[in-house]
């Protein structure tokens, strides 16, 4: 059996009261409300995105956890146990933040063994797991630096490291890849998912407003919008079925179009374009309508066999002109403006090897399936 | 003569400033010092016959030089702890504890470092002088016809002066560096299982130390040099070697004997500021980085 190996067991026998829930948590300062009545539950092991735009309240709930912030009204549960009323020294959670935090006149090995000494674990073991925790996190062999000798990745894995030395059953990050640049932050990623599946019984809370980290980590994601909670699920289930607009384009890219029921399983552009969606039992009166640019394809559909025909039920194709061309490398991404409304619909298209040309008439398909209704809003 | 006397007592009260590396105001020391020095070791008037240390063996023997001596050490090295402890509480509190006015209180202090030392002087002696408030309330209570606040001339009132005066002195460096310090590392603390105790001690004093070692400093050298606070609030009951500078000088006329003082009284600050330095170092050690 491996070092590694034997580290990780460790480790996950000390983790124990995983899990997070919020219960109608309330945080305001003076008037202003800056998370409302928030709901939500992480289970024991897992991965928790919250993601939103800046000022959203993601931090906020975090330090609702942590301990930072006094929620107005509402509880907090860490492993099935209410602390709400705890301060934060007694929460047993783990903590790693943006700026990173980490202790500056303190060697890598003393800023990993604080929590060990304010938690009073025996003398002798502390070694032992200051050396566990920077070994999990690939920073044994630099024990001996201060902080100031370490790059920002290197430091944000001390960090990572001090926080996993406690054993926490929950791990709160607040952006914790935002100061790192983009190669670094891959890199991150894939150690903390790594982490993540070393570590089965660690519930994370990830703070997040980048989709990719949370699309690449989470179990689920949590998006928040001004204090409040706006979805919540799986990274596929919100891809595929947002539940508004506001959350169609914070996980993904979305086009979102304006647009009004008409019956069953379609809708209607402003213009009288009528477009088939995917069945839903219908509405009624204004919705929004989206399409992810990815699943609609440039031209006339091809038939179910023979040649392309517009008559497949559930395809729709529109047409309209080019307004825009962006060459991506392995793909191109095509803007078509609709008429008569001039609504914009961009596609995702594998690499062409002859693009179109701006203002060049061309159709667009879709499936019905693929077209999604929201509740109105969130269309520019 | 006087002029001579002046300018040693000038080249006294600068010799705080020696020890910065500020070479341009050395040389404007250095050579009123040099006077100084000269006089103190021609006993037999200035200038002229041959050097002697009969003057400082005169000095030495005195009682009243021995006492300055103590006092003076006694003083300064009892104010810079008391500021310390002093100046890091209140600049803790006004760092990191929030409450209404700290922003007006870290300006005020601004302001209290351009106040004469006079004033803490008057303030003080209002408030515990022999007919000062305390006094007036304990007589109005107990109705007995004097207070028993009577220490202002002795070396624990001019410790307090000196306490109250000097305290901004290491706030003010203080404050910026606990400007520096991050709250998310306090944070980082608590969430890590540190009570606040342990935080203070294991994270805000360790960084503070740099700014807490030179405040220190300052204080210790301007506390051996004081001269106002002395001579008001002391008055006559507590001599230190700077007001036994200005007694053999101006009141004595025994010039030869105040160079004596004051040279002893410049060896005294290079020296207690050098042994600070070196115990800061030593200390500090653990800290110094091994790039
Ligand atoms: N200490 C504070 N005092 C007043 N307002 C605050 C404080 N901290 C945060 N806020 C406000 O709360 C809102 C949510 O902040 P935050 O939770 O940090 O958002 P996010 O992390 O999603 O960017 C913001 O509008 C912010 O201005
Ligand atoms: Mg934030």
């Amino acid at each position: 059996m491996n070092v590694r190996a034997a580290n990780v067991r460790a480790m996950n026998g000390g983790i124990r009261n995983g899990g997070i829930r919020f219960d109608g948590v309330t945080v305001a300062y003076d008037a202003t409300v800056v998370l409302d009545d928030f709901d939500l539950t992480v289970e024991p092991g897992e991965v928790m995105a919250l993601l939103g735009p800046s000022g959203s309240g993601k931090t906020t709930a975090l330090r609702a956890v942590a301990g930072f912030v006094r929620p107005r009204t509402g509880r907090v549960l860490i492993g099935g146990q209410d602390v709400t009323a705890l301060p934060p020294h007694r929460r047993g959670i783990g903590m790693v933040v943006q700026q990173y935090a980490l202790f500056p006149h303190m060697r890598v090995e003393a800023n990993v063994a604080f929590g060990l000494k304010a938690r009073k674990v025996p003398r002798g073991e502390i070694a032992g797991r200051v050396a566990e925790a920077l070994e999990m996190t690939g920073m044994d062999g630099f024990a001996e630096r201060y902080p100031r000798e370490l790059s920002g990745g290197q430091q944000q894995r001390v960090a990572i490291a001090r926080a996993l030395a406690v054993r926490p059953g929950v791990l709160l990050l607040d952006e914790p890849l935002s100061a790192l640049d983009a190669r670094l932050r891959a890199g991150m990623l894939t150690e903390l998912a790594r982490l993540h599946r070393e570590l089965p019984g660690l519930s994370m809370l990830y703070v997040t407003h980048d989709q990719s980290e949370a699309l690449t980590l989470a179990d689920r994601i949590a998006v928040m919008d001004r204090a409040r909670l706006r979805d919540c699920g799986t990274p596929q289930s919100l891809y595929r079925a947002p539940g508004s607009a506001f959350t169609a384009s914070f996980v993904g890219s979305a086009n979102l179009l304006a647009a009004r029921w008409c019956g069953e399983d379609a809708v209607e552009l402003d213009g009288g374009v009528r477009i088939r969606v995917r069945g839903s039992g219908g509405g009624e009166g204004e919705a929004t309508l989206c399409i992810r640019p990815h699943l609609i394809g440039l031209g006339e559909p091809p038939g179910p066999s023979g040649p392309p025909s517009p008559d497949v039920p559930d395809m729709n194709v529109l047409h309209g002109a080019v307004t825009g061309l962006q060459w991506r490398g392995a793909s191109h991404r095509v803007t078509v403006s609709l008429p008569p409304s001039g609504a914009e619909l961009t596609a995702e298209v594998r690499e062409l090897s002859s693009p179109p040309a701006l203002g060049e008439k061309v159709s667009v398909h879709f499936a019905a399936a693929d077209a999604v209704v929201l509740p109105p809003g969130g269309t520019p | 003569m006087t002029l001579r006397a002046r300018a040693g007592r000038t080249g006294m009260m600068r010799a705080g400033m020696i020890l910065p590396p500020v070479l341009l105001l050395a040389l404007l020391f250095l050579y009123p010092l040099a006077l100084v020095v000269r006089d103190s070791l021609s006993p037999d008037g200035a200038g002229g016959g041959a050097l002697s240390t009969r003057a400082y063996s005169d000095v030495f023997g005195e009682a009243s030089f021995r006492d300055a001596l103590l006092n003076t050490i006694g003083i300064a090295a009892g104010a810079t702890a008391g500021t310390l402890v002093l100046g890091f509480v209140l600049a803790f509190v006004v760092a990191f504890v929030p409450f209404p006015g700290s922003r007006a209180l870290s300006r005020f202090i601004d302001v209290f470092l351009a106040f004469p030392s006079f004033l803490i002087t008057l303030a003080l002696l209002f408030v515990y002088g022999t007919v000062g408030m305390a006094n007036g309330l304990w007589t109005d209570v107990t109705g007995a016809s004097s207070g028993p606040f009577d220490f202002l001339h002795t070396p624990w009132g001019v410790l307090l002066a000196e306490v109250t005066y000097f305290t901004p002195f290491v706030m003010r460096p203080l404050l910026a560096a606990f400007a520096q310090t991050e709250t998310a590392q306090l944070e980082a603390a608590a969430s890590l299982g540190a009570r606040p105790g342990r935080i203070v001690r294991q994270v805000v004093l360790p960084e503070a130390l740099p700014a807490l070692a030179a405040g220190g400093g300052l204080v210790l050298v301007l506390c051996l040099n004081e001269f106002g606070i002395v001579l008001f609030t002391g008055a006559k009951g507590v001599t230190t070697l700077p007001t036994l500078v200005y007694g053999k000088a101006i009141l004595d006329g025994d010039y030869t004997g105040a160079c004596v003082v004051a040279v002893v009284n410049v060896a005294l600050s290079a020296a207690l500021y050098g042994l600070y330095r070196m115990l800061l170092t030593r200390t500090g050690a653990h800290r110094a980085r091994p790039v």
